[in-house]
């Protein structure tokens, strides 16, 4: 039918590409302004000069962060919670998510766990009360209280769970003739069958560890211990000028101008930016197996 | 028999440990910790320690002078995020299938999910950097068309339209991969009928493709319906200010003001604890609604 367009189904197609292309720019546009003004000289960056592409190009705001002691540390602190996070998180969810994928007949109570898991997305504590918990069991200012009390993400067991489940029964019933244990089957089986939803899953877990800001901020009392985004939130969000009692601001001005506070945003979102081209082919076929069934 | 088979559960339920554990106490002790709604709560005291009051700590939120509006905010703001939510995904979806050009299909896909992927304390600080009255790109943009600077995140009348759009523009790439999936499970042999039968593309569009998505349209719908509540309190305690607290103030972040700051412990675990109970209510009907329309089971 292609060799027969007519007009008006031309003008569709044009517009078509001209809308999806405007509205993929639109997501872009806002980051690239702000990583402009990042790269640009702060006369430039305050005289609104800044467009699309910096002005007057300098890595000073970056030199000067890079060297800032609080920057570095809670950087580290990050990376801790990076690589514990993804490890606790992770393992949990595999070592949930497979008794889960199993049928009645192979765990008599899936059902229970089931709910027991699910309940925890409909109904929580709150805020007061999972604070008085989480100090009640030591983990106020220890970087435990950044990756215990979320390490079984229940999506991402279902995620995982929905994926098992999809695997071909055969090949582990074979295993469990030849003598295999639900643990070798997990370990040689499934985890390397589902290469796709892990992907995803640690794409997830890996986002989730590097944006969290709110538990650093409220678990934490002492700057120090924060993680990067914890720092970034206060330095770029609560020391804006715009939000802050006029009688502060000639303080503040000094230390986060505005191309510093662009270069923090942009370092922020860099890992991210980094790892999410090779990450999301993966996630698309993973979120669809998982979550879209039939 | 039995013991036979109790013995083969047996490490599956040893798998579940750890994870039972974490979640027993991370997730359901703090349940428990909801009797400190109906206390004068003093922390010193423990959980159960402190004086009981009733429904005091509820009669004190419903006498707060701002309580309706907060809530007005809340329903308003998370309302508008769904039903925007839903609409402009579907719509994208819809156009992007028509696409016949990968590459471009492909790359127009990654750049619409990646703000789904940074935090809005990494998009709250772009949003504040170009929204900025003096400074920001879009206020430049308004006076080169002679029109004056708007503080959108100063100004009662603009915060609560920034946050719905902002958090559409954040989440509609990523929900536009389900529909999307939708699309691509229609049985392609509709197309070709329909085809035969001389419908054009908006025809086949509006009988075949549209039609196709609803189960999936359906599902979205009342799964979202749970959220009524959260109007989204990363993006709202990052962008706001006591200056738009009358059209931003969410129930969220006020139970945050209350407990943390304040440290009136019990007025916002009494807040809490009706949010996370109207959501709970919200999320069974939801559900129970999308079993019975769509058979949508959890897994």
């Amino acid at each position: 039918m292609q060799h027969r367009m007519s007009f008006g189904r031309k003008v569709f197609v044009a517009g078509n590409y001209a809308f999806l292309v405007a509205l993929s720019l639109l997501c872009l546009l806002p980051l690239i302004q702000v990583l402009s003004i990042s790269f640009s000289s702060s006369a430039a960056a305050s005289a609104g000069l800044v467009k699309l592409l910096p002005v007057d190009l300098t890595l000073s705001s970056y030199k000067y962060i890079l060297q800032k002691q609080e920057f570095i540390s809670s950087f580290g602190i990050t990376l801790q919670r990076l690589v514990l996070g993804f490890v606790i998180n992770m393992g949990l969810s595999l070592l949930c998510a497979y008794p889960l994928s199993k049928e009645r007949k192979d765990l008599r109570i899936r059902s229970y766990y089931a709910w027991f898991f699910v309940f925890t997305i409909l109904f929580s504590g709150g805020l007061i009360p999972t604070y008085m918990v989480i100090s009640m069991t030591g983990l106020i200012d220890t970087i435990w209280a950044l990756v215990i009390p979320s390490a079984v993400s229940v999506f991402n067991v279902i995620l995982l769970l929905n994926f098992f489940r999809g695997l071909p029964k055969e090949i582990e019933e074979s295993a469990f003739m030849d003598g295999a244990g639900h643990w070798l089957v997990l370990r040689k089986m499934y985890v390397p069958m589902s290469y796709p939803v892990l992907a995803t899953v640690s794409l997830f877990t890996m986002v989730f560890h590097w944006n969290a800001w709110f538990d650093g901020l409220i678990y934490m009392n002492f700057p120090k211990n924060y993680p990067l985004s914890t720092y970034l939130q206060l330095l770029v969000i609560n020391s804006n000028p715009m939000k802050m009692d006029p009688k502060n601001l000639a303080g503040i001005l000094e230390i986060s101008e505005r191309t510093t506070r662009a270069a923090q945003i942009f370092l922020g979102a860099l890992p991210i930016l980094i790892v999410y081209p090779f990450l999301q082919k993966f996630f698309v076929k993973g979120i669809v197996l998982g979550s879209v069934k039939g | 028999m039995n013991m036979k088979k109790t013995k083969r559960e047996l490490p599956l339920h040893l798998m579940l440990v750890p994870g039972v554990l974490i979640l027993l106490i991370y997730c359901y002790y703090p349940m428990v910790g909801f009797v400190i709604a109906f206390q004068k709560f003093i922390p010193i005291n423990g959980l159960f320690g402190s004086d009981w009051i009733g429904f005091g700590n509820f009669r004190y939120v419903l006498q707060m002078p701002d309580i309706w509006q907060v809530l007005g905010n809340t329903v308003f703001i998370a309302s508008m995020k769904i039903l925007l939510g839903l609409a402009v995904p579907i719509l994208v979806a819809v156009l992007l299938n028509e696409l016949k050009h990968v590459l471009i299909k492909r790359g127009v896909q990654t750049l619409i999910y990646l703000p789904h992927f940074l935090s809005w304390v990494i998009l709250g600080g772009v949003l504040v950097d170009i929204l900025s009255p003096s400074e920001g790109i879009i206020n430049q943009l308004l006076n080169a068309v002679g029109m004056d600077s708007i503080f959108f995140l100063g100004s009662n009348k603009w915060f609560p339209a920034v946050l719905i759009f902002s958090d559409v523009w954040k989440e509609f790439g990523f929900s536009t991969i389900v529909f999307l999936a939708a699309i691509t499970g229609i049985n392609p042999s509709l197309y070709e009928a329909a085809i035969v039968d001389g419908a054009n593309h908006t025809r086949q569009a509006w009988h075949i493709t549209l039609p196709g998505m609803v189960p999936v349209i359906v599902l979205m719908a009342t799964l979202s319906l749970g959220n009524v509540l959260n109007a989204g309190f990363d993006q709202v305690f990052n962008l706001y200010s006591p200056s738009v607290y009358q059209s931003g103030d969410i129930l969220d972040t006020l139970i945050y003001r209350i407990g943390l700051l304040d440290a009136q412990f019990g007025v916002a675990t009494a807040i809490g604890l009706f949010k996370s109970f109207v959501s709970f209510v919200l999320i069974t009907i939801s559900y129970f609604l999308a079993y019975r329309l769509v058979n949508y089971r959890i897994f």
